[in-house]
């Protein structure tokens, strides 16, 4: 079923087949479901696996709803993702041994991304820190990847610490679009806040709003107690945020060259590997991989994530396709589409060191067919002025 | 959902129509609203033979690309261009405008195996 090719690791590796194998619906006893299951049927949502959880992948259609993302306002359902409290005397510093970004420099009210590695320097999961007061954090980390980062960072506690996974607690709206603010507006009465980044305590355990998202427009992402869900799912419906599904979040992070866990970013794959060094401090003193890190920088990359542009007219470029360089295969693609708002084909691939450089000339192969690509700098898609 | 009476049908949710020894092929409404939103279309190569059950064609949505099997055996004699440069006619006006191609039929009691309208929407439980 076409939702299955949202990327998700090995497990996209998708095989090309006919339309009655495309025409079925797998449904698996262990599936889990946000509290807004029921209003993504409702709204005629239609649902795929996504990582373990049953999702709408679209509601009208993916593209009308890429569309609404980047012209107007988009609504999604995160609830599957993750939220972790930190908090207690210790916990700037234990975080600060876990993520690659810098905890302690970060202002109380704001948000950073950031990535926990493991001891090989590999990536475990990105996600958001989000300083909600100096001793207490919010951290919102991929739905695939809950029980491994508790367990990892469990077992990696240390000091005058408390740590709570309280993902079931809270449904999440990730509110996304140039018209975000006006829905903001009609929603909570008050100006959206100006500066990207930033993270409001509504209620205490409760209820949160920050200004981050996953798509490179305007927005927010509003967190409420998953018992209040349908209603802060209508009102933002209400305040003129179209519903949009999973593949119309895909295709904006995309156009953005956002990396997606599973895909573009891997345990065998540092940060550097994947171009996220803005988000390590290699000046902190101590944290998981970063000896892995240091030796990297002093040497060469063995692997570069890369932006590939498609310059012939060519099907839609998807995860694990072959990318050749001078008639050779040297890599394959971690994800790919035909982006919708720029019209051609978009990919992103680790290539070796000398062909990663940008205007590098690569070829795509879809279906036994060659195309012509070209490395190009990120963002494919900047935002219209 | 949009099945008419004129068309034969094959399991695996491609139409014919078929005038005379041709036929115009294309997929079916319930088709290509599973599919969702068709971004690329190639119809096969003119002069091309292909057999019953076999690839002809291959349509990509967004999310996944799909194999289009011809109904019955013969040589395509007609593509439909229009919908390389427009794939979304195979959602739009898929009985329409949105058809792939034309066949040449090499063995018209092939058609015996296909479906009538009442059967395939039975088929997709319509």
């Amino acid at each position: 079923m076409a939702g299955s090719s949202i990327p998700q690791g090995d497990k996209s590796k998708k095989e090309k087949k006919g339309l009655r194998d495309q025409l079925g619906f797998a449904h698996s006893f262990l599936m889990q479901r946000t509290p807004l299951y029921d209003e993504h049927v409702r709204a005629g949502g239609r649902i795929v696996e996504f990582a373990g959880w049953e999702m709408p992948v679209q509601y009208t259609g993916i593209l009308q709803e890429h569309k609404a993302v980047r012209e107007a306002c988009g609504v999604f359902d995160i609830s599957h993702m993750g939220e972790f409290f930190v908090k207690g005397p210790d916990a700037t510093a234990w975080l600060d041994t876990l993520l690659t970004n810098n905890v302690s420099q970060l202002p109380v009210g704001h948000a950073q991304y950031s990535l926990m590695l493991n001891e090989r320097g590999g990536v475990i999961d990105d996600l958001i820190v989000y300083r909600l007061a100096e001793d207490r954090f919010l951290l919102i980390v991929n739905a695939s990847m809950i029980e491994e980062n508790a367990a990892w960072m469990r077992s990696h506690l240390s000091g005058n610490v408390e740590f709570e996974n309280r993902s079931e607690a809270f449904a999440a709206l990730a509110i996304q679009g140039p018209h975000a603010a006006e829905v903001f507006e009609k929603i909570f009465h008050r100006p959206m806040p100006a500066d990207r980044n930033r993270v409001e305590e509504i209620e205490p355990g409760r209820s949160y709003i920050a200004t981050t998202g996953y798509t490179g427009e305007d927005g927010f992402e509003w967190l409420v107690p998953a018992s209040e869900s349908a209603n802060a799912w209508n009102t933002a419906l209400a305040a003129g945020a179209f519903p949009c599904g999973l593949g119309a979040r895909d295709t904006p992070r995309l156009e953005m060259g956002y990396p997606l866990n599973g895909s573009d970013l891997s345990p065998e794959r540092t940060p550097l590997e994947a171009g996220l060094g803005f988000f390590v401090d290699l000046k902190k003193t101590t944290f998981t991989g970063r000896d892995i890190l240091l030796e990297q920088k002093a040497s060469i990359l063995p692997h570069k994530l890369c932006a590939i542009r498609v310059l012939d007219k060519a099907p839609p470029v998807r995860p694990h396709y072959k990318v050749y360089v001078n008639g050779e295969p040297v890599s394959e693609t971690t994800s790919g589409a035909l982006s919708p708002s720029l019209g051609y084909g978009i990919a992103m691939a680790y290539l070796p060191p000398a062909y990663s450089d940008i205007g590098q000339e690569v070829e795509v192969e879809v279906r036994d067919r060659r195309f012509r690509a070209v490395i190009v700098k990120k963002p494919f898609y900047k935002k219209q002025p | 959902m949009n099945i008419p009476e004129n068309l034969r049908y094959a399991a695996s949710h491609e139409w014919i129509l078929v005038e005379g020894d041709t036929g115009t092929v294309g997929i079916t409404d319930h088709a290509q609203a599973e599919l969702t939103d068709i971004v690329f279309a190639e119809p096969p190569a003119i002069g091309k033979t292909v057999k019953a059950g076999e690839v002809a064609a291959v349509v990509e949505s967004v999310k996944a690309a799909s194999d289009i099997y011809s109904p019955v055996t013969g040589e395509v004699i007609e593509r439909n261009e229009a919908i390389e440069a427009d794939p979304a006619l195979l959602n739009t006006d898929p009985f329409g405008q949105g058809w792939i191609y034309k066949i040449r039929l090499s063995d018209p009691a092939e058609l015996a195996a296909l479906n009538d309208a009442a059967g395939y929407r039975a088929q997709i439980g319509g």
